[in-house]
Protein backbone atom coordinates (compact mmCIF):
# COMPACT_ATOMS: atom_id res chain seq x y z
CA UNK A 1 0.00 0.00 0.00
CA UNK A 2 1.67 2.71 -1.11
CA UNK A 3 0.37 6.09 0.69
CA UNK A 4 -0.67 9.42 -1.17
CA UNK A 5 1.67 11.66 -0.35
CA UNK A 6 0.06 15.36 -0.04
CA UNK A 7 2.91 18.12 -1.27
CA UNK A 8 4.11 20.01 1.25
CA UNK A 9 4.86 23.68 0.15
CA UNK A 10 6.18 26.77 1.98
CA UNK A 11 5.13 30.41 0.87
CA UNK A 12 7.89 32.57 1.89
CA UNK A 13 8.39 36.49 2.40
CA UNK A 14 11.62 37.13 3.06
CA UNK A 15 13.35 40.88 3.75
CA UNK A 16 11.82 43.99 3.98
CA UNK A 17 9.29 44.86 1.39
CA UNK A 18 6.01 44.72 2.87
CA UNK A 19 3.97 43.64 -0.05
CA UNK A 20 2.51 40.02 0.13
CA UNK A 21 -0.33 40.08 -1.94
CA UNK A 22 1.11 38.22 -4.42
CA UNK A 23 2.69 35.81 -1.91
CA UNK A 24 -0.79 35.03 -0.70
CA UNK A 25 -2.32 35.12 -4.62
CA UNK A 26 0.19 32.00 -5.17
CA UNK A 27 -0.62 30.51 -1.44
CA UNK A 28 -4.41 30.28 -2.43
CA UNK A 29 -3.63 29.15 -5.69
CA UNK A 30 -1.71 26.30 -4.20
CA UNK A 31 -4.08 25.94 -1.93
CA UNK A 32 -7.22 25.57 -4.62
CA UNK A 33 -4.84 23.02 -6.64
CA UNK A 34 -4.93 20.73 -3.14
CA UNK A 35 -1.85 21.30 -1.27
CA UNK A 36 -0.76 22.33 1.89
CA UNK A 37 0.38 25.44 2.03
CA UNK A 38 2.15 27.05 4.95
CA UNK A 39 2.40 31.14 4.94
CA UNK A 40 4.52 32.32 7.79
CA UNK A 41 3.51 36.16 6.85
CA UNK A 42 6.13 39.52 6.40
CA UNK A 43 9.69 39.95 6.99
CA UNK A 44 10.96 36.89 7.36
CA UNK A 45 15.20 36.48 7.93
CA UNK A 46 16.26 33.27 5.67
CA UNK A 47 17.09 31.53 8.85
CA UNK A 48 13.46 31.85 10.20
CA UNK A 49 12.03 30.22 6.49
CA UNK A 50 14.54 27.41 6.68
CA UNK A 51 13.69 26.55 10.42
CA UNK A 52 10.10 26.98 9.22
CA UNK A 53 11.06 24.30 6.09
CA UNK A 54 12.40 21.55 8.61
CA UNK A 55 10.31 21.65 10.89
CA UNK A 56 6.99 21.66 8.48
CA UNK A 57 9.03 19.33 6.44
CA UNK A 58 8.24 20.74 2.79
CA UNK A 59 8.26 19.45 -0.73
CA UNK A 60 9.31 23.32 -1.66
CA UNK A 61 10.07 26.41 -0.71
CA UNK A 62 8.99 29.29 -3.19
CA UNK A 63 9.82 32.64 -2.06
CA UNK A 64 8.30 36.30 -3.53
CA UNK A 65 10.81 39.54 -2.82
CA UNK A 66 10.02 42.81 -4.31
CA UNK A 67 12.43 44.58 -2.37
CA UNK A 68 15.54 44.16 -5.09
CA UNK A 69 17.69 42.22 -2.35
CA UNK A 70 16.81 38.96 -4.37
CA UNK A 71 20.30 37.54 -5.10
CA UNK A 72 21.07 38.15 -1.38
CA UNK A 73 18.33 36.31 0.35
CA UNK A 74 18.17 33.86 -2.14
CA UNK A 75 21.75 32.67 -1.10
CA UNK A 76 21.07 32.40 2.05
CA UNK A 77 18.48 30.54 2.02
CA UNK A 78 20.45 27.94 -0.07
CA UNK A 79 23.12 28.00 2.29
CA UNK A 80 21.40 27.56 5.47
CA UNK A 81 19.41 25.01 3.83
CA UNK A 82 22.75 22.94 2.97
CA UNK A 83 24.24 23.54 6.50
CA UNK A 84 21.28 22.15 8.18
CA UNK A 85 21.21 18.92 5.73
CA UNK A 86 17.92 19.90 4.16
CA UNK A 87 19.02 20.95 0.41
CA UNK A 88 17.12 18.36 -0.79
CA UNK A 89 14.39 20.69 -0.59
CA UNK A 90 13.83 22.91 -3.88
CA UNK A 91 13.57 26.77 -3.78
CA UNK A 92 11.71 28.58 -6.46
CA UNK A 93 11.24 32.17 -6.13
CA UNK A 94 9.16 35.06 -7.66
CA UNK A 95 8.84 38.83 -7.65
CA UNK A 96 10.04 42.27 -9.28
CA UNK A 97 13.51 40.29 -10.30
CA UNK A 98 15.03 42.07 -13.62
CA UNK A 99 16.05 39.18 -16.26
CA UNK A 100 19.30 39.47 -15.96
CA UNK A 101 19.49 38.77 -12.44
CA UNK A 102 17.68 35.09 -13.19
CA UNK A 103 20.56 33.04 -14.83
CA UNK A 104 22.18 34.43 -11.36
CA UNK A 105 19.73 33.04 -9.66
CA UNK A 106 19.58 29.86 -11.32
CA UNK A 107 23.35 29.57 -11.00
CA UNK A 108 23.09 30.21 -6.66
CA UNK A 109 20.68 26.94 -6.94
CA UNK A 110 16.91 28.38 -7.52
CA UNK A 111 15.20 26.09 -9.62
CA UNK A 112 12.53 27.95 -10.95
CA UNK A 113 11.98 31.97 -11.31
CA UNK A 114 8.11 33.03 -12.08
CA UNK A 115 7.94 36.92 -12.97
CA UNK A 116 4.87 39.11 -12.81
CA UNK A 117 2.23 38.27 -15.25
CA UNK A 118 2.80 34.70 -15.52
CA UNK A 119 -0.61 32.66 -15.52
CA UNK A 120 -1.77 31.03 -12.19
CA UNK A 121 -2.31 27.78 -14.09
CA UNK A 122 1.15 27.73 -15.26
CA UNK A 123 2.81 28.03 -11.81
CA UNK A 124 0.36 24.87 -10.59
CA UNK A 125 1.45 22.95 -13.58
CA UNK A 126 5.48 23.52 -13.67
CA UNK A 127 4.93 22.41 -9.80
CA UNK A 128 2.82 19.08 -10.53
CA UNK A 129 5.40 18.49 -12.55
CA UNK A 130 8.63 19.16 -10.99
CA UNK A 131 7.91 18.86 -7.42
CA UNK A 132 7.41 15.30 -6.55
CA UNK A 133 6.37 14.48 -2.39
CA UNK A 134 9.54 13.19 -0.64
CA UNK A 135 10.39 9.51 -1.54
CA UNK B 1 13.74 -1.58 19.26
CA UNK B 2 15.45 1.85 18.68
CA UNK B 3 16.45 2.75 15.38
CA UNK B 4 18.45 5.11 14.33
CA UNK B 5 15.54 7.77 13.62
CA UNK B 6 14.21 7.21 16.98
CA UNK B 7 17.69 7.99 18.33
CA UNK B 8 17.92 11.07 16.25
CA UNK B 9 14.88 12.43 17.71
CA UNK B 10 15.21 11.29 21.34
CA UNK B 11 17.97 13.43 20.98
CA UNK B 12 15.84 16.68 19.79
CA UNK B 13 16.68 16.18 15.57
CA UNK B 14 14.48 18.83 14.24
CA UNK B 15 14.90 17.22 10.85
CA UNK B 16 14.61 14.06 11.74
CA UNK B 17 10.96 14.39 14.06
CA UNK B 18 9.84 16.68 11.12
CA UNK B 19 10.02 13.69 8.61
CA UNK B 20 8.66 10.94 10.98
CA UNK B 21 5.58 13.61 11.70
CA UNK B 22 4.95 13.43 7.55
CA UNK B 23 4.90 10.00 7.76
CA UNK B 24 2.52 9.49 10.31
CA UNK B 25 -0.03 12.01 8.54
CA UNK B 26 0.96 10.19 5.02
CA UNK B 27 0.07 6.89 7.12
CA UNK B 28 3.00 5.11 5.86
CA UNK B 29 3.80 1.31 7.06
CA UNK B 30 6.82 2.54 8.72
CA UNK B 31 5.14 5.41 10.42
CA UNK B 32 3.54 2.44 12.52
CA UNK B 33 6.90 0.67 13.22
CA UNK B 34 8.33 3.68 14.54
CA UNK B 35 5.41 5.04 16.13
CA UNK B 36 5.88 1.29 18.26
CA UNK B 37 9.03 2.16 19.48
CA UNK B 38 8.66 5.91 20.15
CA UNK B 39 5.79 5.04 22.80
CA UNK B 40 8.40 4.21 26.00
CA UNK B 41 9.57 7.53 25.73
CA UNK B 42 6.30 9.74 25.81
CA UNK B 43 3.89 11.09 28.71
CA UNK B 44 6.41 13.18 30.57
CA UNK B 45 5.05 16.46 28.55
CA UNK B 46 2.06 18.48 29.48
CA UNK B 47 -0.05 18.95 26.85
CA UNK B 48 -1.91 22.02 26.68
CA UNK B 49 -4.83 22.31 24.72
CA UNK B 50 -5.90 25.89 23.01
CA UNK B 51 -9.81 25.82 21.32
CA UNK B 52 -12.08 28.76 20.67
CA UNK B 53 -13.88 29.88 17.86
CA UNK B 54 -12.02 31.36 14.56
CA UNK B 55 -10.48 34.70 15.02
CA UNK B 56 -10.32 34.91 19.33
CA UNK B 57 -6.66 34.91 18.76
CA UNK B 58 -5.57 31.41 19.92
CA UNK B 59 -2.42 31.80 17.80
CA UNK B 60 -1.46 34.50 19.55
CA UNK B 61 -2.21 33.69 23.26
CA UNK B 62 0.07 30.67 22.03
CA UNK B 63 2.98 32.98 20.83
CA UNK B 64 2.31 35.22 24.17
CA UNK B 65 2.97 31.90 26.16
CA UNK B 66 5.82 30.45 24.24
CA UNK B 67 7.39 33.24 25.23
CA UNK B 68 6.59 33.03 28.84
CA UNK B 69 7.37 29.63 29.38
CA UNK B 70 10.62 29.93 27.47
CA UNK B 71 11.59 33.15 29.72
CA UNK B 72 11.54 29.86 32.55
CA UNK B 73 13.91 27.67 30.66
CA UNK B 74 10.50 25.45 29.34
CA UNK B 75 11.14 23.55 25.97
CA UNK B 76 7.86 23.80 23.67
CA UNK B 77 6.46 22.17 21.10
CA UNK B 78 3.31 23.29 19.19
CA UNK B 79 0.88 21.90 16.91
CA UNK B 80 -1.09 24.33 14.82
CA UNK B 81 -4.44 22.87 13.19
CA UNK B 82 -6.08 24.11 10.61
CA UNK B 83 -9.47 23.28 8.23
CA UNK B 84 -8.57 21.53 4.79
CA UNK B 85 -10.89 22.66 2.06
CA UNK B 86 -13.80 19.87 1.25
CA UNK B 87 -13.46 20.70 -2.08
CA UNK B 88 -9.95 20.94 -3.45
CA UNK B 89 -8.09 18.78 -0.78
CA UNK B 90 -5.97 21.51 -0.03
CA UNK B 91 -5.20 23.76 3.07
CA UNK B 92 -3.49 26.87 3.81
CA UNK B 93 -1.66 26.99 7.31
CA UNK B 94 -1.23 30.42 8.70
CA UNK B 95 -1.32 29.79 12.72
CA UNK B 96 2.81 30.67 12.34
CA UNK B 97 2.52 33.99 10.97
CA UNK B 98 1.72 34.94 14.72
CA UNK B 99 4.01 32.46 16.19
CA UNK B 100 7.43 33.20 13.73
CA UNK B 101 9.44 34.98 15.98
CA UNK B 102 10.08 31.44 18.20
CA UNK B 103 11.21 30.09 14.98
CA UNK B 104 14.86 30.57 15.02
CA UNK B 105 14.41 29.62 19.32
CA UNK B 106 16.09 26.11 19.24
CA UNK B 107 13.73 25.59 22.24
CA UNK B 108 10.90 25.14 19.82
CA UNK B 109 8.96 23.39 17.58
CA UNK B 110 6.29 24.41 15.92
CA UNK B 111 4.59 22.13 13.33
CA UNK B 112 1.53 22.98 11.24
CA UNK B 113 -1.39 20.09 10.68
CA UNK B 114 -4.27 20.25 7.92
CA UNK B 115 -7.53 18.85 9.35
CA UNK B 116 -7.77 16.55 6.12
CA UNK B 117 -11.22 16.17 6.51
CA UNK B 118 -11.01 15.02 10.29
CA UNK B 119 -14.03 16.68 12.67
CA UNK B 120 -13.58 16.68 16.16
CA UNK B 121 -11.63 20.09 16.24
CA UNK B 122 -7.80 18.44 15.29
CA UNK B 123 -6.92 15.32 12.98
CA UNK B 124 -6.55 12.11 12.73
CA UNK B 125 -2.37 12.28 13.38
CA UNK B 126 -2.76 14.51 16.28
CA UNK B 127 -2.45 12.32 19.39
CA UNK B 128 0.60 10.32 17.47
CA UNK B 129 2.63 13.91 16.61
CA UNK B 130 2.29 14.71 20.29
CA UNK B 131 4.18 11.54 20.91
CA UNK B 132 7.21 12.82 18.95
CA UNK B 133 7.29 15.91 20.27
CA UNK B 134 6.75 14.44 23.53
CA UNK B 135 9.88 11.49 22.45
CA UNK B 136 11.77 14.84 21.82
CA UNK B 137 11.82 16.02 25.22
CA UNK B 138 9.81 19.15 24.92
CA UNK B 139 8.36 20.31 28.03
CA UNK B 140 5.12 21.93 26.87
CA UNK B 141 3.39 21.00 23.88
CA UNK B 142 0.74 22.96 22.90
CA UNK B 143 -2.43 22.19 20.49
CA UNK B 144 -4.29 24.71 18.85
CA UNK B 145 -7.13 23.39 17.60
CA UNK B 146 -8.97 24.19 14.41
CA UNK B 147 -11.42 27.25 14.93
CA UNK B 148 -13.86 25.74 16.69
CA UNK B 149 -17.45 25.74 17.99
CA UNK B 150 -19.56 23.50 20.56
CA UNK B 151 -19.07 20.31 19.02
CA UNK B 152 -15.24 19.63 18.28
CA UNK B 153 -14.43 18.31 21.75
CA UNK B 154 -11.39 16.17 20.75
CA UNK B 155 -9.26 18.45 22.55
CA UNK B 156 -10.54 17.13 25.46
CA UNK B 157 -9.87 13.36 25.12
CA UNK B 158 -5.91 14.32 24.47
CA UNK B 159 -4.84 17.02 26.38
CA UNK B 160 -4.09 17.60 30.40
CA UNK B 161 -4.82 21.09 30.52
CA UNK B 162 -7.64 22.55 27.83
CA UNK B 163 -7.89 26.75 27.50
CA UNK B 164 -10.62 27.61 25.90
CA UNK B 165 -10.54 31.62 24.27
CA UNK B 166 -13.63 33.45 23.80
CA UNK B 167 -14.29 37.44 23.06
CA UNK B 168 -16.48 39.85 24.13
CA UNK B 169 -19.65 40.23 22.18
CA UNK B 170 -19.85 36.87 21.45
CA UNK B 171 -23.23 35.89 21.53
CA UNK B 172 -25.62 36.14 24.30
CA UNK B 173 -26.49 34.19 27.60
CA UNK B 174 -28.33 31.42 26.21
CA UNK B 175 -25.11 29.93 24.35
CA UNK B 176 -23.88 29.51 27.50
CA UNK B 177 -25.96 26.66 28.67
CA UNK B 178 -25.14 24.83 25.60
CA UNK B 179 -23.18 21.92 26.58
CA UNK B 180 -19.67 20.52 24.75
CA UNK B 181 -16.85 22.44 25.12
CA UNK B 182 -18.05 24.81 27.62
CA UNK B 183 -18.50 21.97 29.95
CA UNK B 184 -14.98 20.58 29.34
CA UNK B 185 -12.61 23.16 29.18
CA UNK B 186 -10.11 23.92 32.37
CA UNK B 187 -9.28 27.44 31.84
CA UNK B 188 -11.33 30.36 30.43
CA UNK B 189 -9.80 32.83 28.69
CA UNK B 190 -11.57 35.75 27.86
CA UNK B 191 -9.19 37.63 25.20
CA UNK B 192 -9.60 41.11 23.83
CA UNK B 193 -10.81 42.51 26.97
CA UNK B 194 -10.28 45.76 26.39
CA UNK B 195 -13.55 45.65 23.99
CA UNK B 196 -17.29 45.77 25.49
CA UNK B 197 -18.76 43.22 27.50
CA UNK B 198 -15.90 41.55 28.64
CA UNK B 199 -16.98 41.80 32.68
CA UNK B 200 -20.40 40.59 31.36
CA UNK B 201 -19.01 37.85 29.66
CA UNK B 202 -17.14 37.12 32.33
CA UNK B 203 -20.28 37.07 34.32
CA UNK B 204 -22.21 34.87 32.23
CA UNK B 205 -19.08 32.24 32.37
CA UNK B 206 -19.12 32.05 35.88
CA UNK B 207 -22.84 31.64 36.86
CA UNK B 208 -22.69 29.03 33.81
CA UNK B 209 -20.20 27.06 35.92
CA UNK B 210 -21.91 28.03 39.28
CA UNK B 211 -24.81 25.99 37.73
CA UNK B 212 -22.67 22.98 35.80
CA UNK B 213 -21.37 22.32 38.97
CA UNK B 214 -18.41 19.72 39.11
CA UNK B 215 -18.52 17.71 35.72
CA UNK B 216 -14.47 17.45 35.08
CA UNK B 217 -13.76 16.56 39.10
CA UNK B 218 -13.37 19.53 41.80
CA UNK B 219 -11.34 21.37 39.63
CA UNK B 220 -12.58 24.89 39.97
CA UNK B 221 -11.65 26.68 36.14
CA UNK B 222 -10.15 30.18 36.40
CA UNK B 223 -11.21 32.89 34.17
CA UNK B 224 -8.80 35.22 32.55
CA UNK B 225 -9.16 38.60 31.05
CA UNK B 226 -6.29 39.22 29.06
CA UNK B 227 -5.01 41.11 25.57
CA UNK B 228 -2.88 38.69 24.22
CA UNK B 229 -1.32 40.82 21.96
CA UNK B 230 0.33 43.82 24.19
CA UNK B 231 1.11 40.32 26.56
CA UNK B 232 -2.06 41.19 28.93
CA UNK B 233 -2.75 38.70 31.54
CA UNK B 234 -0.72 35.93 30.33
CA UNK B 235 1.39 35.89 33.52
CA UNK B 236 -1.99 34.84 35.09
CA UNK B 237 -2.76 32.12 32.55
CA UNK B 238 1.02 31.04 32.96
CA UNK B 239 -0.16 30.72 36.76
CA UNK B 240 -3.59 29.21 36.01
CA UNK B 241 -1.71 26.64 33.65
CA UNK B 242 0.65 25.55 36.64
CA UNK B 243 -2.14 26.13 38.98
CA UNK B 244 -4.22 23.20 36.87
CA UNK B 245 -0.90 21.00 36.39
CA UNK B 246 -0.10 20.99 40.36
CA UNK B 247 -4.13 19.66 40.76
CA UNK B 248 -4.20 17.16 38.10
CA UNK B 249 -1.30 15.59 39.95
CA UNK B 250 -2.42 15.66 43.56
CA UNK B 251 -5.90 14.74 42.71
CA UNK B 252 -5.15 11.60 40.93
CA UNK B 253 -6.87 13.11 37.62
CA UNK B 254 -3.79 13.10 35.80
CA UNK B 255 -3.61 9.13 36.23
CA UNK B 256 -7.18 9.01 35.05
CA UNK B 257 -7.18 11.24 32.14
CA UNK B 258 -4.03 9.45 30.82
CA UNK B 259 -6.01 5.88 31.66
CA UNK B 260 -8.75 7.47 29.39
CA UNK B 261 -6.32 8.59 27.18
CA UNK B 262 -4.61 4.86 26.77
CA UNK B 263 -8.12 3.46 26.34
CA UNK B 264 -9.08 6.12 23.72
CA UNK B 265 -5.72 5.63 21.82
CA UNK B 266 -6.06 1.56 22.23
CA UNK B 267 -9.82 1.71 20.50
CA UNK B 268 -8.77 4.13 17.92
CA UNK B 269 -6.01 1.34 17.01
CA UNK B 270 -8.33 -1.72 17.15
CA UNK B 271 -10.51 0.06 14.77
CA UNK B 272 -7.66 1.32 12.37
CA UNK B 273 -6.20 -1.99 12.32
CA UNK B 274 -9.41 -4.08 11.90
CA UNK B 275 -10.19 -1.94 9.05
CA UNK B 276 -7.18 -2.32 7.47
CA UNK B 277 -7.27 -6.29 8.02
CA UNK B 278 -10.24 -6.57 6.32
CA UNK B 279 -9.60 -4.03 3.45
CA UNK B 280 -6.82 -5.81 2.64
CA UNK B 281 -8.96 -9.20 2.20
CA UNK B 282 -11.93 -8.09 0.90
CA UNK B 283 -13.01 -9.31 -2.73
CA UNK B 284 -14.13 -6.87 -5.25
CA UNK B 285 -16.38 -9.95 -7.00
CA UNK B 286 -18.29 -10.40 -3.63
CA UNK B 287 -18.34 -6.47 -2.78
CA UNK B 288 -19.93 -6.19 -5.66
CA UNK B 289 -22.88 -8.36 -5.65
CA UNK B 290 -23.46 -7.34 -2.09
CA UNK B 291 -23.96 -3.97 -3.44
CA UNK B 292 -26.42 -5.09 -6.10
CA UNK B 293 -28.20 -6.54 -3.00
CA UNK B 294 -28.21 -3.86 -0.82
CA UNK B 295 -29.78 -1.63 -3.65
CA UNK B 296 -32.12 -4.31 -3.99
CA UNK B 297 -32.73 -4.77 -0.67
CA UNK B 298 -32.17 -8.46 -0.97
CA UNK B 299 -29.63 -7.65 2.69
CA UNK B 300 -29.09 -4.89 4.63
CA UNK B 301 -26.16 -3.05 5.49
CA UNK B 302 -25.48 -4.60 9.37
CA UNK B 303 -25.86 -8.53 8.33
CA UNK B 304 -23.49 -7.68 4.68
CA UNK B 305 -20.97 -5.96 7.21
CA UNK B 306 -21.11 -9.18 9.61
CA UNK B 307 -20.83 -11.33 6.85
CA UNK B 308 -17.32 -9.18 5.49
CA UNK B 309 -15.75 -9.50 8.67
CA UNK B 310 -16.88 -13.42 9.24
CA UNK B 311 -15.45 -14.13 5.82
CA UNK B 312 -11.84 -12.56 6.00
CA UNK B 313 -11.51 -13.93 9.88
CA UNK B 314 -11.81 -17.42 8.27
CA UNK B 315 -9.87 -16.49 4.81
CA UNK B 316 -6.45 -16.68 7.61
Amino acid sequence: MSPDRKLRILVAKPGLDGHDRGARIIARTYRDAGFEVIYTGLHQTPEQIVNAAIQEDVDLVGFSILSGAHLTLASEIKRLLKEKGADDIPVIGGGIIPDEDIPKLKEIGVKKVFLPGTPLDEIVKWTKKNVRPRR
Amino acid sequence: MKTQLIEKILQGDVRAAGRLMRDIEDETPDAIEELKSIYPYTGRAHIIGVTGPPGVGKSTLIDALITSFRRESMTVGVIAIDPTSIFTGGALLGDRVRMQKHSTDQGVFIRSLAARGWTGGLSKATTSMIHVMDAMNKDIILVETVGAGQAEIDILRIADTTILVLTPGMGDAIQMMKAGILEGADIFVINKADKDGAENLKMELQVMLEVKGKLRGEWEPGIILAEAVYGKGIEELVREILRHREFLTSSGELEKRRRERAKLELTTAIESSLKSYINDRIDNHCLEKLLNDLVQKKTNPYSAALGIINRSIKLD
